[in-house]
């Protein structure tokens, strides 16, 4: 390990915040929204101390944000952001934007419900609303695990040439305190270099961007952004495997908790991952074969790795924080498509489990495993009660 | 014969696709030509997008991006933030950017660059409608003009932008017509050497969008301006107005009758548009004599 890490009481966006600063960005474009707004305020703190050296913008809207952040990207600069719910959903013509013009934007989006009726609870649809946008998003569960991973996903945007999300949810994870390792600056700089554009908008180099292209030319540059994305998966392995060594924590792009032999796996993302493992352990004890499977890296969605993990595995029951009407639970959606045609395709179970920020004990997850075990599963998701 | 003095440094190419005669192919080469080789470029969707070319080509020299109709102002903050990062903060950062990127959907983003400040230049190639689309109106389009979204003519008038940026304390704000080429180039001079956000509205004619002739369009600039259609002035830090030209010395009517957006026009409505013309020079002509008074009052 190289350089000392500190142990710190820290909130999930304080978390995120000492995460952006110790990646040193050079320009931070940010606009305030309930419940990102602590990881802006910590890191407007930092730049009034002098511990953050980055442009700080503060524009009229999360739109003009993230198009501020584009250009920076493209001029040469690390660029850090973060938002939530509304804010995320404004910057969506961007979100398209940013990774057309293979912009390597690190942002953190704290999920939050989606308007209308106005709300500020934990949910997912806003960030999975931007699954099309050509951005890698991850799901956290932690404040540790939101630190490491804005560190990391500066070392894999700037590899892969996209701009990756990460999110975490609303106050479960936003504004719970909890003890978290910091790494030291020493540290993060020898795991992420400085940035250095391969290309840029550069006086000196005369290049422009975006200009309008045929349609054989943007077919093309669709075709190199799926090259692109789907190297997140190597670059994820480099980035976590440095990671890893410097500072003993590594984590999955899928992870699997207890589903050795497991008769059912539960499969979900974000903060519901904590509850389901305390269910999973009470199952275990009553004797069910029962695991976890947690799902960090939505997009790509790492289908391959997901139909080796689960295959072989009777039941999966999707739990779902998340809604799209007429459609149902997105990941239970995404799921069945990347599962389907395997010889031994799980029977999957999709439940909207905690829409809206609906709390989700432990002891109703194990009720839901004991009711749907045995059971035929439904093609469109379900209601939980 | 006088020549437009500026040095050519060949930053703006042939071949560019401006419609025939447009004068704004002119602005963008003379704008492009006075800031020189360091610079970077802003372009949100518009005729200036189209001229400054598709790719693989590019009719301005220097680097642009193209970027969302309401995003200019924006943009051009994160690439000058960028260059200041990189410790280049000499750099010319320029939009060129239409009326209804400007005026309407872009307008919230520059007005929150001007309140941050942000050392860049704004240019907005004043058409008076979304006339890349075809001829729609936008909140330039003055009152009674025809255009495809208002074919019995404009009910409400054109948006004072220049005002709404002197509110601002906006360090520079000015027009400039191509008409008056002197007068553009120590403009666009006297900007890029100001810090700070400023923004110049060029007048132009648009040829298919106005029904005006294709030789016409330096005529029509040059009968805006001297009939106060379009005058001529700048004001600095919100406060010191400066008008650029003599004054108002002829009526509207030989502005409008070279246009087919008015030939619908009636005696009334004319006299309506010359009423509207004479209110806004009046009030400006008070703004430049109050701001005089207040600087002597400093002084």
């Amino acid at each position: 390990m190289s350089g000392e890490s500190t142990r710190m009481l820290l909130s999930g966006n304080h978390a995120v915040a000492w995460g952006a600063r110790l990646a040193r960005p050079d320009v931070i474009p940010v606009y305030p929204i309930t419940p990102q707004t602590p990881i802006l305020e910590k890191i407007t703190d930092f730049h009034a101390a002098g511990e953050v050296q980055a442009e700080m913008l503060t524009p009229e809207s999360e739109h003009s944000a993230m198009s501020a952040c584009i250009t920076a990207s493209i001029s040469g600069s690390r660029v850090f952001t973060a938002t939530s719910s509304q804010g995320l959903l404004l910057m969506h013509e961007l979100l398209h934007y940013a990774a057309g013009a293979r912009a390597p934007i690190v942002m953190f989006n704290v999920n939050r419900t989606v308007a209308s009726p106005w709300a500020f609870w934990p949910d997912q649809t806003d960030s999975l609303a931007q699954r099309d946008t050509g951005w890698v998003q991850f799901y956290s569960e932690s404040a540790q695990e939101s630190i490491d991973s804005v560190i990391q996903a500066f070392h894999i945007a700037e590899t892969i040439g996209l701009p990756v999300m990460i999110s975490h949810e609303a106050f479960y994870v936003s504004h719970a305190m909890e003890p978290v390792e910091v790494p030291s600056q020493a540290l993060v700089d020898d795991f992420l270099p400085t940035y250095k554009a391969t290309h840029k908008l550069d006086p000196l180099i005369g290049q422009s961007f975006g200009s309008p292209v045929d349609a054989a030319t943007y077919n093309r540059t669709r075709r190199e952004m799926d090259v692109a994305i789907n190297s997140t998966y190597e670059a994820f392995e480099a980035a976590n495997s440095t990671w890893q060594q410097l500072t003993g924590r590594g984590y999955g792009i899928i992870e699997q908790y207890r589903t050795d032999g497991a008769d059912v796996v539960v499969v979900t993302m974000g903060s519901m991952c904590g509850t389901a493992r305390d269910a999973v352990d009470n199952l275990r004890d009553q004797g069910q074969a029962v695991g976890l499977l947690k799902v960090r890296l939505f997009r790509p969605f790492p289908y391959r790795q997901l139909r080796e993990a689960l295959s072989g595995v009777p039941c999966v029951i999707v739990l779902d924080r998340n809604f799209s009407p007429g459609m149902g639970g997105i990941l239970h959606q995404e799921l069945k498509a990347a599962l389907s045609g395997m010889d031994d395709m799980p029977k999957i179970h999709g439940l909207l489990a905690g829409v809206g920020g609906v709390n989700v004990v432990p002891e109703k997850i194990e009720e839901l495993v004991k009711q749907y075990t045995d059971a035929e599963p439904n093609i469109a998701s379900l209601w939980v009660e | 014969m006088n020549y437009i003095e500026y040095k050519d440094l060949d930053l703006f190419s042939a071949g560019h696709v401006a419609c025939s005669g447009c004068i704004e192919s002119l602005s963008i080469r003379i704008i492009v030509n006075t800031i020189g080789s360091d610079a970077v470029a802003v372009v949100p969707p518009s005729c200036g997008a189209v001229i400054c070319g598709g790719y693989p080509n590019s009719s301005v020299s220097i680097p642009a991006f193209h970027t969302t109709l309401e995003s200019a102002a924006a943009s051009a903050s994160g690439v000058k933030r960028s260059l200041v990062a990189q410790g280049k903060p000499d750099t010319t950062v320029i939009c060129l950017a239409g009326d209804g990127g400007t005026y309407d959907i872009g307008f919230q983003a520059l007005s929150s660059a001007v309140e941050r400040n942000e050392d860049i230049l704004y240019i907005c190639f004043d058409n008076e409608g979304y006339m890349n689309t075809g001829g729609q109106k936008s909140s330039s389009t003055p009152l009674q003009a025809v255009t495809g979204s208002t074919p019995a003519g404009k009910i409400s008038p054109k948006k004072n932008l220049v005002e709404i940026l002197a509110a601002h304390n906006i360090p520079y704000v000015a027009t400039v017509s191509a008409a008056h080429s002197e007068d553009f180039v120590a403009k666009v001079k006297k900007a890029k050497e100001i810090r700070g956000t400023k923004v110049i509205v060029v007048l132009i004619p648009c040829l298919a969008g106005w029904g005006v002739a294709d030789n016409a369009g330096i005529k029509v600039s040059r009968l805006a301006v001297e009939s106060a259609v379009f005058p001529l002035y700048e004001v600095e830090d919100g406060i010191k107005y400066t008008l650029n030209h003599t004054g108002k010395t002829r009526t509207v009517d030989a502005y409008l009758a070279e246009q087919k957006r008015y030939r619908h026009l009636t005696e009334e409505t004319v006299a309506e548009i010359q009423a509207g013309v004479d209110r806004e020079w009046k009030r400006l002509k008070m703004k430049t004599r109050i701001s005089q008074e207040l600087q002597a009052a400093e002084d």
